[in-house]
């Protein structure tokens, strides 16, 4: 009905008068962050420990969630130490529960930042930000006859989200799951389980005792290998050493890879900035500003006092590590996090950068 | 005041150019000690400020719906003022200098935040963050000396109409979000010529205003007063409703003005600041940056309650050397910072609201009349050391 519909807009420019210059989400912030309409947040619900180093949190998504399908991942934005920082976690729970939650389960990697930090300070009640679930690593709608799944460590995750939703549909299911001992096995109870109910066949593989597997020596403990289709999460070179064995054997097309993306940026002493709009690329060497670098290159660069103190000049960086010039302090953006608003007049870069400018 | 290269005693004399670049280093040393620290409490902080502050705001408003019952007038208006208050200063002024960006929050970030006052946020960090903090208290570059209506320094030219200074003030004060606006908009001079008026730049910077303050009106004088018509009709008062609420509105506008007035006011203008010469700036280097903002600014001594209601601006001198620190940390170095004035025998400038506040209107009123005697010619010796090129200009 457009008149209601006119009544409504209307209706709402008024609240929106009465909460100027902010909107009226931001007064529901303070009641019911979970309701909030422009940014999705989760609440943690349950912790619950899995291994010495991983945890499975029970999320309660606010509001415009969308379902997700098992295999995916979602972006969490955590709040370490003060700073929002972004990383992604296939989803471990099947989708479809009445309560609307869904679980993921972090391990706490070397260096990982986010994952240490909700490793031990993750508790009921704790906010995080959300984003939409994400990703191609799925099953497909017409389950495979014969499937395999090759894991290692926390690349267990996605495939333990499709296990548990799809099981019953997977007739002849082998997994193969490296980890370091046997108690570093995260869902190793459940998949045991599911391995003496007969409904997968498990092979464990644990790294200190008898090293890393290699995708030649698959074939000896599942012969038929390449007949099924297959599902590859782990490290980077165990899916390459993966990839390039299976394209060999011209099945390449069998085999469906899930790469967890770098989160660790190294440091050096200048760097390639590139400003992705006009397509122009500026050489920064160490102890050159982003924005010297950048009006050097030809690309209009925002600028004000150009000492650090008014942030006119902030440009949003994609990815890349900065160094804040007064300091010496970093600043990274992942592919995962959102841009990160640098400010050019005293930031050098340390690294290749890309800028949304 | 006098600028400083023009002062018959020299406040800084006793200093060498490498006892000027230590001071920096010094002063770099406990930025780096804050930015260690800046973490989770600061984040904290800010967003227990936006929170009791919405919470204040939202309860003042619901009790001003009775307005027309005179206890709940006062006590909604007293509400109200104290969360115009904090928005404008604790919350909206240190949030748009960047301090709480290292949060990565779009919701509490400089580029985004916008903050309950006339002049919109983007104007009003060009004109602040930009000129004002890059230029503190440099005669003929930084307008905050007297908003461009007033003469607060010898060095300024006396003309006829700042006989009127001291009502200009007191008009400004009362309506300062409104001579804000002006200010960023540099009204003044736009104004002044017809090619500056049809300005597109300016022409955008005016509509953007009028948007600004066109909602800012809707809200306090009509939407919030016809929202306790209702009440009022239910008590059989409806116009006592209507006008308690917008009188309401009204006067926690000027309370707010007032006092971020007095508090500004109390920054740059009581007597012991200094003011420097235009071409006294000319390569400046980082630590005749810091000498600077340490000699220009003054700061108001007080409880944490009064920090709070000032926005931390009660430590001017550690905001304007830190002005992209978070602000609550300003009481926390400011032990240390004064202990550096006193190790380089430099005149911390610090005295409660109202002595402060005095002696700026003292000021005020006292320059509203020309010079009794000629100023002395600039000493192009003092900072930076070599003479400066371009003649003075004032």
């Amino acid at each position: 009905m457009p008149v209601t519909q006119n009544l409504r807009n209307g209706a709402w420019r008024v609240v929106e008068l009465l909460t100027t210059p902010v909107v009226p989400a931001d007064y529901l912030d303070v009641i019911a962050p979970l309701r909030n309409p422009e940014v999705l947040r989760a609440r943690i619900e349950s912790v619950r420990p899995e291994t010495a180093k991983a945890v499975t949190l029970e999320l309660r998504p606010g509001r415009n969630w969308q379902p997700h399908q098992p295999g995916q991942y979602v972006r969490l934005g955590v709040d370490v130490d003060g700073t929002r920082l972004w990383r992604a976690y296939s989803v471990t729970s099947a989708p479809g529960r009445a309560d609307g939650r869904f679980t993921v389960t972090v391990n706490a990697v070397e260096d990982g930042v986010v994952s240490a930090y909700l490793h031990r300070h993750a508790k009921r009640g704790m906010l995080v930000n959300l984003d939409l679930p994400a990703g191609e690593f799925l099953l497909p709608a017409r389950r495979p006859a014969k499937s395999l799944f090759v894991t290692a460590g926390s690349g267990i995750t996605p495939v333990m989200g499709m296990l548990r939703s799809a099981v019953h549909e997977l007739p002849d299911a082998v997994v193969v799951h490296s980890a370091r001992t046997p108690e570093d096995v995260v869902f190793g109870q459940e998949l045991r389980a599911l391995a003496a109910q007969g409904r997968i066949r498990l092979i464990e593989r644990h790294t200190r005792a008898d090293g890393r597997i290699k995708a030649a020596d698959l074939a000896d403990l599942v012969p038929d290998l390449f007949e099924r289709e297959t599902w590859a999460c782990g490290p980077g070179d165990m899916l390459d050493d993966l990839a390039e064995h299976w394209a060999d054997a011209g099945a390449g097309e069998r085999l469906h890879v899930e790469r967890f993306r770098p989160t660790v940026l190294v440091a050096g002493d200048g760097g390639t900035v590139t400003f992705e709009r006009s397509g122009t690329v500026a050489e920064a060497p160490a102890g050159v500003s982003i924005l010297d670098a950048g009006e050097a290159a030809g690309q209009l660069m925002p600028s004000g006092c150009r000492m650090g103190i008014c942030f006119k000049c902030v440009l949003p960086m994609r990815e890349g590590i900065v160094r804040d010039m007064r300091d010496g302090s970093l600043t990274t953006a992942t592919e995962l996090d959102e841009p990160v608003l640098v400010q050019t007049c005293i930031s050098a870069s340390a690294g290749p950068c890309r800028l949304d400018a | 005041m006098t600028t400083l290269q023009r002062k018959d005693v020299n406040p800084i004399a006793h200093l060498t150019p490498e006892d000027i670049e230590a001071i920096g280093r010094e002063l770099d040393a406990i930025r780096d000690e804050v930015l260690e620290k800046r973490g989770e409490k600061d984040a904290a902080h800010i967003r227990r400020m936006i929170n009791v502050q919405r919470r204040l705001e939202l309860g003042s408003r619901a009790v001003l719906l009775f307005s027309f019952f005179p206890p709940a007038w006062l006590l909604g208006t007293a509400g109200l003022s104290i969360s115009k208050i904090l928005e404008n200063m604790e919350i909206g002024h240190n949030i748009l200098h960047g301090q709480y960006d290292f949060m990565r929050d779009p919701k509490i970030h400089s580029t985004t935040w916008e903050w309950d006052s006339a002049s919109p946020a983007e104007q009003w960090k060009h004109s602040h963050n930009e000129l004002h903090h890059k230029y503190t208290n440099v005669v003929g570059r930084d307008n905050d000396l007297g908003y461009g209506i007033m003469r607060v320094d010898e060095q300024q030219k006396w003309v006829p109409a700042h006989l009127g200074q001291p009502l200009y003030n007191f008009i400004n004060a009362i309506f300062f979000e409104y001579g804000i606006a002006a200010y960023d908009l540099e009204l003044g001079r736009n104004l002044k010529t017809k090619k500056r008026r049809a300005n597109p730049a300016f022409r955008a910077a005016l509509r953007q205003v009028g948007r600004k303050i066109r909602r800012q009106v809707a809200k306090d004088y009509v939407v919030h007063p016809l929202l306790s018509v209702p009440v009022g009709l239910a008590f059989g008062n409806p116009l006592g409703a209507l006008f308690g609420t917008m009188s309401a509105n009204a006067v926690a506008s000027v309370v707010r003005n007032l006092w971020s007035h007095s508090v500004i006011m109390c920054g740059h203008f009581p007597s012991g600041v200094e003011t420097f010469e235009r071409t006294s700036i000319t390569g400046e280097t980082r630590g005749e940056w810091y000498l600077r903002q340490m000699l220009g600014s003054a700061n108001i001594s007080g409880s944490k309650l009064m920090h709070i209601m000032t926005g931390n601006l009660s430590h001017q001198i550690e905001h304007h050397l830190f002005p992209d620190l978070p602000a609550s940390r300003y009481a926390e170095i400011a032990p240390k910072i004064k202990a550096l004035f006193e190790k380089y025998e430099l005149n911390y400038v610090t005295g409660p609201l109202v002595v402060q506040v005095a002696s700026a209107w003292a000021k005020v009123f006292r320059l509203a009349l020309p010079n009794r005697e000629k100023p002395k010619e600039i000493d192009h010796s003092i900072p930076p050391r070599h003479p400066a090129a371009e003649p003075a200009t004032v």
